[in-house]
């Protein structure tokens, strides 16, 4: 599949932000939209295809039409070496897929199964489970814990999950839905 | 309801207070609603109809031989008469209610499409339908043998009349299904030249009206239409209940669309046979509290007068594109000579969904995504943009809201 050159550009914002906190009619938003969040909403680190990968998926909300297609190369063992993605969606979607990228390399495909599950609990409550998942890991997701106020973007932070699951289970497509 | 006397102009004040949603404030803001293309919101007048028929006149119709069933019968009819007025239909046996726009097409496409169309013929769109006006043909053209074409749309955002000319030309089309105005590019079609070009070359032709009937009014046989579809919820009435109307010999040459009561004549194990138009086409109990609901918003559309909505929404859509320029990085999405008050539109750096999160922030209610439109979004490049609509309640104070909060949003994502 070709993707548009924009395709993350629909995300992201000039190179030149300035970090401002913005209006304080914004601020009970600052929880949704981290610092972390609006980074790697609009300087993606993983957003490319693998050149070698074992398995993609693609991934589809079709209520809102965001996608993201997901490449995993795996490792020795039962582990995943490198993610990468691509994705047309917002700065959640775009935001989620790159920390899920950053955090998988080196877990097994076991330890992505546990994540995903603590993951979404902590989208979806804001809670983050007491085990089942590694401390670090949440550590690095726990900006994503905000969109647990905002039930109409739960699938913009999970959609590149669903992709990571179906390429892992062989699946070539998953959706949010 | 108000004593609305048709003003020249519409007094978006008094009419305001028509509507007990309007007072709604949404986190600690007061309410902008500029989502009125997804689902209108209702008046006082459709609020008390349908509450009154339940709490006075409420029973089933066409079967119970008392006075209640007899009441709601006539009410419910009435509404028949109350459409077939608001659309100029030749009668009111070419009035028959669905439950959305939707179900009209569909019961078409069924009905029409497998009874009378013939494999090998085809059914001619448009690049800029709703997935209502969309995914019922490519059904019944896998499952019928019908072919599908698609007149392409221009960059301006209008349909490609000598495209879609040509796409007649060889007699092959037996039905031109096509909105009568976009969803997500506010443009009104040229419904009259439509139906004279597809009559020209022997099709019959359907408008989807969901959104053209909101803002103007229409008289389906001053069009010449064949077949026009709306639905009662963005026309200020409920949700459940829509009309299709077709002219009465198309009506009465097609089969039944769904098997029940209400919808026979008689029945024996060896055979049923059809209860006369519109009746054939509504089996079941239908959404008689409903139609009740869609009579009592025709009546308040009709009484503030579409000469006056019509003038309102063209003014709201022009400040609204002005307003919207000035903002820097937003991009509208068409530019239609032809168009309602619909407002498609893209801001730099920002992804529709953020847009609409933050907006909502403010108390501002506005539409992203695809809006049922994929194909036309492909057609610009786009997966998704931000939609504003307006209604008759909507002020020039919230389309100024609106673009000083696109300020804000802009900022943010700076």
């Amino acid at each position: 599949m070709r993707w548009p050159k924009r395709s993350i550009a629909c995300a992201l914002s000039s190179p030149d932000a300035t970090g401002d906190t913005g209006p304080a009619m914004f601020d009970d938003l600052r929880d949704l939209y981290q610092e972390t969040i609006l980074d790697h909403g609009r300087h993606p680190r993983h957003a490319h295809r693998l050149e070698a990968f074992d398995a993609t998926a693609r991934g589809d909300n079709p209520m809102c039409g965001d996608r993201v297609q997901v490449w995993v190369k795996r490792g020795p063992g039962d582990t995943i070496s490198d993610v990468g993605f691509e994705a047309r969606g917002c700065a959640i979607c775009v935001a989620s897929a790159d920390l899920m990228a950053e955090t998988l390399p080196g877990r097994t495909v076991a330890e992505f199964g546990d994540l995903f599950d603590a993951f979404r609990g902590m989208v979806t409550t804001g809670k983050r489970p007491a085990d089942g998942a590694r401390e670090e890991d949440m550590e690095r997701l726990e900006p994503l814990s905000g969109v647990h106020e905002f039930p109409s973007r739960v699938k913009c932070a999970t959609l590149a999950w669903h992709a990571a699951a179906a390429a892992l289970a062989g699946s070539g497509e998953a959706s949010s839905e | 309801m108000n004593e609305l006397s048709r003003p020249a102009v519409l007094d978006v004040a008094r009419i305001r207070e028509d509507f007990p949603i309007l007072t709604q404030r949404v986190h600690g803001k007061k309410l902008v609603f500029l989502d009125s293309a997804a689902s209108a919101q209702k008046p006082r007048a459709v609020i008390d109809a349908m509450r009154e028929a339940m709490e006075t006149q409420y029973a089933n119709v066409h079967r119970g031989l008392h006075w209640m069933s007899e009441r709601t019968t006539a009410a419910y009819e009435a509404t028949r008469d109350a459409v077939a007025r608001l659309i100029g239909a030749a009668s009111r046996e070419e009035i028959v209610f669905t439950r959305n726009s939707t179900e009209a097409i569909n019961l078409v496409a069924h009905s029409y499409g497998r009874g009378v169309l013939r494999p090998g013929q085809a059914v001619l769109i448009s690049g800029m339908e709703h997935h209502s006006n969309l995914v019922p043909w490519q059904m019944l053209r896998d499952a019928h043998g019908i072919e599908l074409r698609v007149a392409p749309v221009t960059d301006a955002g209008e349909l490609d009349m000598p495209a879609f000319e040509a796409l007649l030309a060889d007699g092959g089309v037996g039905l031109v299904a096509i909105t009568h105005m976009s969803n997500v590019l506010g443009t009104v079609t040229p419904a009259a030249r439509i139906a004279a070009l597809a009559h020209a070359h022997g099709a019959k032709v359907l408008f989807d009206g969901s959104q053209a009937v909101v803002h103007r009014r229409i008289d389906v046989q001053a069009l010449d239409a064949d077949f026009y579809a709306f639905t009662g919820h963005k026309l200020y009435g409920p949700t459940g209940i829509g009309v299709l109307w077709g002219r009465r010999a198309l009506l009465e040459a097609m089969p039944p669309f769904l098997g029940g009561g209400d919808m026979i004549s008689s029945v024996t194990y060896e055979r049923s046979t059809w209860a006369a138009v519109p009746h054939k086409f509504e089996a079941g109990t239908p959404a008689i509290l409903e139609a009740i609901g869609l009579a009592a918003a025709i009546r308040y559309v009709e009484a503030i007068g579409y000469d006056a909505i019509a003038a309102h929404e063209a003014a709201l859509t022009d400040h609204a594109l002005g307003r919207l320029a000035q903002v820097e990085g937003v991009h509208v999405l068409g530019r239609a000579q032809d168009r309602g008050g619909v407002v498609s539109f893209t801001l730099d750096g920002a992804h529709a969904h953020d847009v609409a999160t933050l907006l909502d922030r403010q108390g501002i209610a506005v539409r992203a995504g695809h809006h049922c439109a994929e194909p036309l979004m492909r057609r610009f490049g786009l997966d998704s943009t931000a939609r504003a609509s307006f209604g008759i309640y909507t002020t020039h104070a919230e389309i100024d809201a609106l673009a000083e909060a696109l300020d804000r949003v802009r900022a943010f994502f700076a």
